[in-house]
């Protein structure tokens, strides 16, 4: 046994030293590190590769972190857990020099460190992959990874052919399969994801910390950066995976540490843990996962779509000659990756957009014609995916944003005078029986966290006679809590009579809440399951191939 | 309330001190041309003259808001404008097409008494305006076109239009220059006047239209639909609002207050349009409607400073020997500044407002070329 930490020391030594000489000749590709198991075996014995002590960091008003500790050790796969505004991104922030902490260390290797600045990050071997990929769609890959750390021949000019090598040995040696000459634009979310890490990996990072990589892929390609991820941290890489789905923590993770309200509250490996107990230490309460759907009691058609077709901005027809039903007082969910045509089907369900051909109808009225505030009026309520974009005006204040859809009539107002009083009156009495918290009605709906912006959408929408709710992605970065919330809100209202239609690319979801689960690809609602048996692997595979006719037909 | 009025003062505010700090530098810089030597105090002794000479006396008043009038107005325009996301920055041919039709209709009911012939020329200039407006304001709507491009053309064009019609069918016959007939009755009434200074009804015109506009944007559904389309376009039509009227109707209603402004130079000062009519309040209110924050009360004490600059710029260059051009080289810093605001929070470690000053997010966004076409 001590032969054996003598050896691990060793083989990090040796592997820190390769990394060294990869910086200050970064155009050789640096040999694998073959002992690397070995490091995975050892790693409890070793010194972490980061560490932080006792971070504190505050903001007017908050304590966003309370003496944090947190050790990652080489070749470990570290998740942070904690909801939204728990301080997981101050943290990391700090470690990527975005922010100083009030106090604390933060040691690489043993050594402390002060880091000034992302490029500062970099250069000590600690990389980012954020959530919103910092890509240019238009330039290739290889030029991409090359962006801020230009390799050129001559002064001045990109030396693409080098990079390029770089890249393609990289890819080769982590199982990336991406070619460095395409372009950004043009691939799946899933390969520019992989950009992402190799832009990382391009930088030699040692620490590479993935803020939540999983919310925008598919399960078959959340497996494959699985796989790549094992990989990287089989090679010594240190990962911090940052994350608030629970399954796939304890999948990946060889260690967990959950944050709440700025404080470690708990760590944990896989092993001597579940989901609801992370759940309740990320909340501070029992949660339950799945909110318990009940039977349903589905009625007549009320959204009837007949044979539609939709195009996009583009001209492209990315719906095509659908059909489906949706039952008062049931839910269907629409799975299915991204980009497949959801969009637009739900913009046209809702008046957003002009389909080409076929009908809607709502409750036996044809409504296809419609636009989106006559179809407000007539009980169809909308909740967008990007609640940024179009669900809120985030300068605006809470009372505005609450009449945002029916601040023309009475009450809120009187020919064409604002009745101030009873948008006030109304916000007041939103805010108090949807929880949301904020400290008054008057501050920028920008001020609220995440959760609290997604009750205001919910708030204004749910809270009246409702034939048909469109729910697209409703939870999407949300944290347990309120996902949850927005669960038993959809339930309620199903419940109460109302059809609804949700469509969202986080599959759980689709999975726990529908009666019905249709997946979509390309255009086309390829099949109808039942939401209570439908399994998981079956409905992501037709999420990726649109089933068997599809993958015979393309091969 | 008075926190976030103070907020939003900051940044102007910032611009106007690094503007007279600037100008300090020019002045002292040239002082040795005026004085023969370099001069520390020419600055002071320059900036006492510019403020005795626009608040130091009814006279000095007077000029004062003579000058702004049409500043508020023109202002309004482009500011009412920001507020719907769109750079207006052809409120300077819409003033002038404005200022043509009052001149024109003025001319044509000179003899009739003033309460019809007044209302009867303003009207002209306040349709013509309008009309002019809703030009880039449709052509945005239905085709996309930027209104920046086409309200910066629509200025060259307007000038032509003057050009033409001046030369032309509106010439005043016997005139020693090219120019339209005399307004006539239909000249704004003076409401104080010293020797040699009047102070024309214009003024409650612009003065009137601040609380108007203000209304409209903060207490009726129209103008939360033309702030809900500015701030966020999107969120507008999910709302079901209609950007392409909205878009419309904003540019069409700056171009009614732009050729308000236009109209009461023409009905209230000059009393005749020239064929080559010198103006730049168009763009003038531009500046007018960065420092004012785009906020209608914000735009009136904007209007009133700049008024103030020139009102006493020519006592400035009496007691101080400097330029009246001196002003616009303030005016040109200032707008230089506030438009490049980060410069000023880095001078000043302001920190940077939550989502950033609207308006000029407009100006940067609508030349960055990324349009919100509906």
């Amino acid at each position: 046994m001590p032969s054996g930490i003598a050896r691990s020391v060793h083989c990090r030594r040796e592997g820190l030293s390769l990394t060294d000489r990869r910086t200050t000749d970064s155009a050789t590709p640096a040999a694998p590190v073959t002992e690397a198991v070995t490091i995975e075996a050892d790693a409890h014995v070793d010194a972490p590769a980061l560490e932080m002590r006792g971070i504190t960091k505050r903001y007017p008003g908050v304590v966003a972190n309370d003496r944090i500790d947190l050790e990652v050790r080489p070749g470990e796969i570290h998740a942070l857990l904690g909801e939204n505004g728990a301080g997981k991104s101050t943290l990391m922030n700090i470690l990527y020099g975005l922010a100083t902490p009030d106090e604390g260390q933060v040691l690489l290797d043993g050594r402390e460190v002060r880091i000034k600045g992302p490029s500062d990050a970099i250069a000590q071997g600690i990389s980012m992959v954020h959530q919103h990929f910092m890509l240019v769609p238009v330039l290739s890959v290889a030029e991409n990874i090359m962006l801020g750390e230009e390799l050129t021949s001559i002064p001045g000019f990109l030396d693409t052919k080098a990079a390029s090598a770089r890249i393609r040995d990289l890819s080769q040696r982590f199982g990336f399969d991406i070619d460095p000459e395409e372009r950004v634009g043009r691939l799946s979310v899933g390969s520019q994801q992989r950009v992402e890490i190799l832009k990382a990996l391009y930088r030699d990072a040692r620490i590479l910390v993935l803020d939540e990589p999983t919310a925008v892929l598919t399960p078959q390609e959340t497996t494959e950066i699985f796989g790549v991820l094992k990989r990287l941290a089989a090679e010594g890489h240190s990962i911090i995976f940052i994350s608030h789905k629970l399954y796939e923590v304890l999948e990946l993770a060889d260690r967990i540490t959950v944050i709440r309200r700025g404080k470690v509250v708990g760590s944990r490996t896989p092993a001597e843990t579940n989901e609801n107990e992370l759940a309740e230490l990320m909340v501070g309460r029992a949660v339950s996962l799945v909110v318990d759907r009940g039977e349903s009691h589905p009625g007549d058609p009320m959204l009837s779509i007949d044979r539609l077709t939709v195009r996009n901005d583009r001209g492209r027809e990315t719906v095509h000659e659908l059909s489906l039903e949706v039952r008062a007082g049931e839910i269907l969910g629409i799975a299915g990756v991204a980009g497949n045509g959801q969009d637009e089907l739900v913009e046209a369900v809702v008046g957003l957009r002009k389909p080409t051909q076929g009908t809607i109808r709502l409750d036996g009225v044809d409504i296809t014609a419609e636009g989106a505030r006559s179809l407000h009026q007539l009980g169809v309520s909308y909740v967008p995916a990007d609640r940024h974009r179009f669900g809120l005006v985030l300068s605006y204040p809470l009372t505005d944003n609450l009449v945002l859809t029916d601040y023309y009539g009475p009450p809120y107002a009187r020919g064409f005078v604002r009745n101030e009083r009873a948008i006030r009156a109304q916000a007041v009495e939103a805010i108090a029986r949807f929880d949301v918290r904020t400290p008054s009605a008057d501050v920028a709906a920008g001020t609220l966290s995440g959760g609290n912006q997604q009750k205001l959408v919910v708030a204004r929408e749910f809270d009246r006679d409702l034939k048909l709710l469109v729910l697209d992605q409703p939870t999407r970065g949300l944290d347990v809590g309120s996902i949850e919330f927005i669960h038993r809100q959809a339930i309620q209202k199903r419940d109460a009579g109302t059809a609804i239609l949700l469509v969202s690319a986080e599959l759980d979801e689709v999975l726990e809440l529908s009666d019905r689960v249709g997946v979509m690809y390309r255009g086309r609602l390829v099949e109808i399951l039942d939401g209570r048996t439908a399994d998981r692997e079956h409905v992501g595979l037709l999420m990726a191939t649109g089933g068997r006719e599809k993958v015979s037909a393309e091969s | 309330m008075i926190a976030r009025a103070g907020r939003a003062l900051i940044l102007p505010a910032s611009a106007l001190v690094l503007a007279l700090v600037v100008g300090a530098i020019f002045v002292i810089a040239s002082s040795p041309l005026i004085t023969g030597e370099v001069d520390w105090n020419l600055p002071l002794v320059a900036y006492l003259a510019l403020v005795k000479g626009s608040l130091g006396s009814v006279s000095g008043w007077i000029e004062t808001l003579v000058n702004a009038t049409p500043l508020i107005l023109a202002g309004l325009s482009v500011g009412l404008c920001f507020k719907a996301g769109l750079f207006n920055i052809g409120a300077q041919g819409q003033a002038l097409v404005g200022a043509l039709a009052a001149a024109a209709a003025g001319a044509a009911v000179a003899g009739s008494p003033p309460v019809v012939a007044i209302p009867i020329a303003l009207a002209a200039g306040f349709l013509a305006g309008g009309l002019y407006g809703l030009i880039p304001g449709a052509l945005k709507a239905f085709t996309g076109a930027h209104e920046v491009v086409v309200t910066i053309m629509l200025n060259y064009v307007a000038i032509q239009i003057i050009a033409w019609a001046i030369t032309g069918p509106l010439q005043a016959p016997g005139a020693s220059f090219a120019r339209s007939p005399d307004v006539g009755s239909a000249r704004l009434p003076t409401i104080l006047a010293t020797a040699g200074h009047e102070l024309h009804a214009g003024v409650l015109l612009a003065l009137v239209a601040v609380p108007i506009i203000y209304w409209i944007l903060a207490r009726s559904t129209v103008g939360f639909e033309i702030r809900t389309v500015g701030a966020n376009p999107d969120a507008a039509r999910y709302a079901g609002m209609r950007p392409r009227f909205l878009t419309m109707l904003t540019m069409s209603a700056g171009g009614v207050l732009a050729g308000l402004a236009g109209s009461a130079q023409i009905l209230g000062v000059t009393g005749y349009m020239p064929a080559a009519y010198a103006t730049n309040v168009g763009f003038d209110a531009i500046t007018v409607a960065l420092l004012g924050r785009a906020h209608p009360v914000g735009i009136l004490f904007a209007a009133l400073l700049l008024g103030g600059l020139r009102a006493g710029a020519p006592a400035m260059q009496i007691e101080a020997g400097i330029p009246v051009q001196m002003i616009d080289v303030l005016q040109a810093v200032m707008l230089f500044f506030l438009t490049a605001d980060i410069i000023v929070r880095r001078i000043f470690r302001l920190r940077k407002v939550e989502g950033g000053v609207d308006e000029l997010q407009t100006v940067s966004r609508t030349y960055g070329g990324q349009t919100t076409a509906p």
